[in-house]
């Protein structure tokens, strides 16, 4: 049985709490780094994580991208939507088809 | 194939032969294996982007909501309502193999079934605009959970698409040609030998003739 993990910082997530989801609030890329290592490590099927915070950890999310769990998912944080989780999207098109045909147009 | 040096025997072509019918062969599986993944990805990534357009402005509803929560109470109020939850949420996760890739299934699971037990905190104290932003974060965890269950098998069935595409291309314009090459080279080489003993064999008969009959010498008496 896995569990679900949210990361960011804590004004981002502390609703999460409510739904029945662990919140880790993090602040700093040393401690998301370690946070996220014991996460991926522990029993957390799904880590929802802040764009802000999956801007500052490429690699470590490259480095779980190819596995089955955990998913790691961006989500948008108070301060706002960087749209990189729909670039996200746009880049595994991109992967698969060679170049982005379906979103291509869209903002 | 002048490149690579092959024994030009006959071995070495049935070799090449075979070769060249397990990688045609290879070929067309990967090539429909290729456009399956293709199809249902295209599928998929749309579903996903619909998705994630979708919790994205369910979130930025909820933040705000919580953002006006804030506003009506104070700090430590706050964070002392949300430090217990009551609900939790479980995961199961399948696995769905879609034409070799292994993509996950989730199913989430509610510790108690009361969908009122996200309001982990008395009704006492706590503004109603927390029970609107809970609410309508709680509104959006469904999609959320389809929305990491598609994302990451489109993430998954991407970096298997892209490794299927150059073990094709590299069939395709590598191997497959190249093998050819060398069976062409290796027929034209086989034919040439053989042209070279037929020649020989006859040169020997002219020269045993020669020797036995002596046509030259007669034709000079």
């Amino acid at each position: 049985m896995y569990k679900i993990a949210v990361m960011g910082e804590y004004d981002s997530i502390y609703g999460f709490a409510t739904l029945g989801l662990d919140t880790f609030p993090v602040s700093g890329r040393e401690e998301a780094r370690s946070t996220l290592r014991r996460l991926a490590e522990g029993n957390y099927g799904i880590i929802y994580m802040t764009e802000a915070l999956a801007a500052e950890l490429p690699e470590d999310l490259e480095r779980y991208g190819g596995q089955l769990v955990p998913a790691i998912i961006r989500i948008p944080g108070v301060h706002g939507n960087t749209g990189a989780g729909i670039q996200g999207v746009k880049d595994s098109v991109e992967k698969a088809v060679g170049s982005d045909i379906l979103f291509g147009g869209e903002a | 194939m002048a490149s690579t040096q092959v024994n030009p025997t006959r071995m070495e072509l049935t070799r090449l032969k075979k070769k060249l019918a397990t990688a045609v062969k290879g070929h067309r599986l990967l090539k429909d294996k290729r456009d399956e993944l293709m199809r249902e990805f295209l599928d998929l990534v749309r579903e996903n982007m619909a998705l994630r357009r979708k919790v994205e402005e369910g979130i930025r509803r909820a933040n705000t909501n919580f953002v006006v929560a804030r506003a009506g109470m104070s700090e430590e109020m706050l964070r002392t309502a949300v430090m217990a939850p009551r609900q939790e949420v479980l995961l199961e996760q399948g696995v769905r193999n879609v034409m070799s890739v292994d993509i996950p299934v989730f199913t989430a699971k509610m510790r108690t079934p009361d969908p009122s037990d996200i309001y982990s905190y008395g009704f006492a104290f706590t503004s109603g605009d927390l029970d609107d932003a809970v609410k309508s974060l709680s509104d959006v965890l469904p999609d959320m959970l389809r929305l990491a269950e598609t994302e990451k098998s489109c993430q998954l069935m991407a970096a298997e698409i892209e490794k299927t595409r150059r073990r094709v291309n590299a069939l395709e314009h590598v191997i497959i040609p190249e093998t050819k090459s060398g069976i062409r080279y290796i027929t034209m080489k086989l034919d040439e030998n053989e042209r070279s003993t037929q020649i020989r064999l006859m040169k020997v008969k002219d020269m045993m003739l020669e020797e036995a009959h002596g046509y030259k010498k007669k034709q000079e008496a």
